[in-house]
């Protein structure tokens, strides 16, 4: 850690701004190289939170509450034509096949023309199949205080089905590599009043916003870090969260308006980033700080 | 013509061709595609309206060659950004470093999320190493812990750095720092404050 500060405090040294109309001061000759500021590689708050983790993970995960009655809603009867999902929803496996089915998405499903991730394709069946309608859905789509979003379950309960299993994209089909081919143009692209793209910020290794590491999207490590521990329970707010609620916060915290709920930019997104992880463990259901 | 073999033969090869295409797609093609799903995709929330999608000029030449323009054109839009910095009235540009810290601790502002009209925050630690008490910063940014120390508390380096916070494209077209006084981020006594964070010789920075 030391020498990682040394390095940027050089690195401060080497860089000089460009504008020959505004040339700064030169660093003072005979100026000795500055001891390194005082810095921990982990903050006493992410300390904390580990120590918690740890221990929620020996008395369980409360994702698994979640779990259970995405479970139950799989199973039920439900909408206006009273079926169940787990007889009308195909994931990409056959109909109501549920193992394995989370780390095979996104995927491209010909009855709805279109590549889905998992939470998108749990919506499409609830409102075709089950006769929900998709505006009451998308109106509180992601978990807030005490209310947890019945699609949020269910995503939930599907993902938990594919625990440490191999995460599989399947990119040979056109339709996917397609839309993965638009979601790395998606990462790049600059706009707002930040000028901010994801890449931004996930376009290069071993950077960090404050103590929060970065992953690089690009990299098979990076893109995995991505996609483990979602769907996740989250700590602050004691809320249950999906990928796709994760991709919506990030356009936040860029500064972009909302992307529309279940919508393709951010299919191409989760494309992108859970493909780039393919071949590796999806290790399930996670708990974020 | 109509029903003919070779018309026939033809029509069968188009159709071939088109099942092949989105296999044979350049780059330029799939960004067209990207930018006509974003421009789709997103509804305005809060004070992040919806026209927030829209590339402007710096941002389009950004985006069009991976944040690496030519370098006649870089030098010439770097010149057009410089231009447009406005120095405060007074001349002076070093603020009051401890209200520095406090705004470059903030992340707040422009966020669907934010109240709009409350006062913006530098984002600064969240990717640069600045005063040693915090430990908690983002290494997206070069570390500016001892700047002035290191440079030397000058009416030259001070308006490098005024204007640096200001607008950072005016020296480096596509850098990754955003154009704080530029985009109406920042007010002219808020980058003041932070000129001082980093340049003052009383300032934490440059103990």
């Amino acid at each position: 850690m030391i020498h990682r500060i040394a390095v940027a405090v050089v690195l401060a040294l080497v860089i000089q701004p460009a504008g020959a109309q505004d040339k700064p001061a030169a660093v003072k000759k005979g100026a000795k190289p500055p001891a390194a500021a005082p810095a921990e590689p982990k903050d006493a708050a992410t300390l904390e939170f580990e120590k918690f983790r740890t221990q929620m993970e020996q008395e369980g995960n409360p994702a698994e509450l979640h779990e259970m009655r995405g479970e139950e809603l799989w199973k039920a009867k439900r909408g206006a034509k009273g079926i169940s999902l787990a007889a009308s929803c195909d994931l990409g496996l056959g109909v109501g096949v549920v193992k394995g089915a989370y780390v095979q998405m996104p995927r491209y499903f010909a009855d709805a023309g279109k590549v889905m991730d998992a939470e998108r394709r749990i919506v499409w069946c609830m409102v075709e199949k089950q006769g929900f309608k998709f505006d009451d859905l998308a109106k509180r789509p992601f978990a807030s205080g005490d209310y947890t979003p019945e699609q949020t379950a269910l995503v939930t309960y599907v993902a938990a089905q594919s625990t440490n299993m191999k995460i599989a994209v399947p990119l040979k089909d056109p339709h996917v590599k397609e839309v993965y081919e638009i979601g790395k143009e998606v990462v790049t692209y600059r706009a707002g009043p930040y000028d901010f793209s994801c890449n931004t910020c996930h376009g290069e290794d071993g950077k960090r916003i404050r103590m929060q590491n970065l992953p690089n999207l690009s990299t098979p490590q990076g893109a995995l870090t991505a996609v483990l521990g979602w769907p996740g329970y989250r700590m602050t707010g004691s809320v249950m969260l999906t990928h796709q609620w994760r991709m919506n916060d990030c356009f936040r915290q860029q500064r972009f308006p909302q992307p529309k709920y279940a919508s393709d930019t951010v299919t191409a997104l989760l494309t992108y980033m859970t493909a780039n992880a393919n071949g590796h463990m999806y290790k399930g259901l996670g708990i974020k700080r | 013509m109509k029903n003919s073999p070779r018309y026939s033969i033809l029509a069968a090869s188009m159709v071939t061709l088109v099942a092949a295409m989105p296999l044979a797609h350049a780059d330029g093609d799939y960004r067209a595609k990207a930018l006509a799903m974003i421009k789709q995709d997103f509804v305005g929330r809060g004070q992040a309206t919806a026209d927030r999608v829209n590339a402007d000029g710096l941002q389009t030449i950004c985006n069009r060659t991976g944040n690496k323009p030519p370098e006649g054109i870089a030098k010439r839009l770097e010149a057009d950004q410089l231009a447009a910095v406005k120095l405060p009235a007074d001349g002076k540009l070093l603020g009051d470093w401890k209200s520095g810290e406090q705004i470059a601790q903030s992340g707040r502002g422009f966020t669907w999320s934010d109240a709009p009209g409350l006062a913006v925050g530098g984002n600064c630690y969240n990717c640069h190493q600045i005063a040693p008490k915090e430990t908690s910063f983002g290494t997206v940014g070069p570390s500016l812990y001892q700047f002035g120390k290191l440079r030397g508390n000058t009416a030259e380096t001070q308006r490098y750095v005024y204007r640096k916070i200001y607008n950072a494209k005016a020296y480096n077209l596509c850098s990754a720092m955003p154009r704080f006084g530029h985009v109406g981020a920042l007010t002219e006594k808020q980058i003041k404050d932070l000129v001082a964070l980093l340049m003052d010789p009383n300032s934490p920075v440059n103990q």
